[in-house]
């Protein structure tokens, strides 16, 4: 157990091996957050055309690492809770692809059926 | 038995149906997780919604985008990554041994900084979407260069407000349990072996920074601040 402070868990039966992260990683990764916020504020003034989603996402996702890794305390938890947020990526990714997946590949149709492009007009005031 | 009896039976906070006090907090981080698993399916479905519409309109969502204030979104980015850092201070210092005084201090910082966030969010985010007319349903102001796209801008501000909303809501939730936190740790509950409510309310706590970290791009950032 690496415990920077000099501090020892004592007790006989039940001692925790916690790994205790240094300070210093805490603040390194909060430095890496704020660069990394201020990086992805800044690329929205620069004209990347559709990639400027992409590396907002990426720059997203690599913010999100850091938590998760570092402040979440998974790099240094392997046990069962890796597996429910593996689960939960995975079934959002199911989600999301899915949702895609269906809602790319339709044939849209400006008036698929008759009657809804003579009554759905009626109620239009009360959605938009 | 009284909240104060178990704690001086039982300083560790072990409880007899696990096998040692390391398992009892793997079995709680689990519990969390599973938790945090279902949290991201719940907001899922609003950024599985998101992209279906911002893939059918990417125009409107770029005007959309153009009506948030860049700065305060940005600024809201740090003031929560600052409360994740002092959340894990918190942790921290209850783990390493520390005064109870330390950790009431870490964890009064992080709901102050959770504070900051609802108060720009509220005061000059929200406040101004009011006078300006752009939250959706009645008087809502269509600006007319917005043309076949004025629905769909409304859509994508429909979108924000939920998005924002339940956020902050969650951001709401982490305070409250913050504040119970922080009386636990003023009676002493907290040693370097037992700090369980503080490890998984920290998880909540970063998940609800995660979050956030993804609404910061996708709403804020969507169609970019260049010259178009």
């Amino acid at each position: 157990m690496s415990d920077s402070t000099g501090h020892h868990a004592s007790h006989a039966t039940h001692e925790v091996h916690e790994h205790i992260v240094p300070v210093s990683t805490y603040v390194t990764i909060f430095v890496s957050l704020l660069i990394l916020t201020a990086l992805t504020t800044g690329m929205a003034w620069v004209d990347m055309g559709r990639w400027n989603l992409v590396v907002a996402l990426v720059i997203a996702v690599c913010k999100a690492l850091l938590v998760v890794l570092f402040f979440m305390h998974v790099k240094y938890n392997k046990g069962l809770s890796r597996i429910a947020l593996v689960a939960a990526v995975f079934w959002l990714g199911l989600l999301i692809t899915f949702t895609l997946s269906d809602e790319l590949t339709r044939h849209w149709e400006i008036n698929p059926l008759p009657w809804a492009g003579a009554i759905l007009p009626m109620f239009r005031h009360l959605i938009f | 038995m009284s909240e104060a009896a178990t704690v001086h039976d039982n300083p560790t906070g072990f409880s007899h149906q696990f096998e040692d006090l390391e398992q009892q907090r793997e079995a709680g981080r689990l519990g969390m997780w599973v938790f945090l698993a279902t949290e991201v399916l719940f907001f899922g479905g609003m950024f599985a919604a998101y992209t279906v519409y911002r893939s059918l309109h990417p125009m409107a969502f770029d005007i959309g985008s153009h009506l948030l204030d860049v700065r305060f979104g940005a600024t809201n980015t740090a003031v929560l990554i600052c409360s994740s850092l002092t959340m894990a201070l918190a942790i921290r210092s209850a783990q390493t041994g520390k005064k109870k005084g330390t950790i009431i201090w870490w964890l009064v910082l992080t709901m102050l900084l959770g504070a900051t966030f609802l108060f720009l969010k509220f005061r000059f985010e929200w406040y101004h979407d009011y006078i300006e007319h752009t939250i959706p349903g009645f008087g809502f102001h269509n600006l007319p260069q917005w043309g076949a796209n004025a629905p769909q801008v409304q859509m994508f501000m429909c979108f924000y407000f939920f998005m924002t909303g339940l956020h902050a809501l969650h951001m709401i939730v982490g305070i409250g349990v913050l504040a119970v936190l922080t009386g636990m740790a003023g009676r002493g509950k907290f040693t370097s072996q037992y700090f369980a409510p503080l490890e998984i309310s920290g998880l909540y706590w970063h998940f609800v920074d995660i979050i956030w970290i993804f609404l910061f791009p996708l709403l804020y950032l969507a169609g970019g601040r260049y010259p178009h």
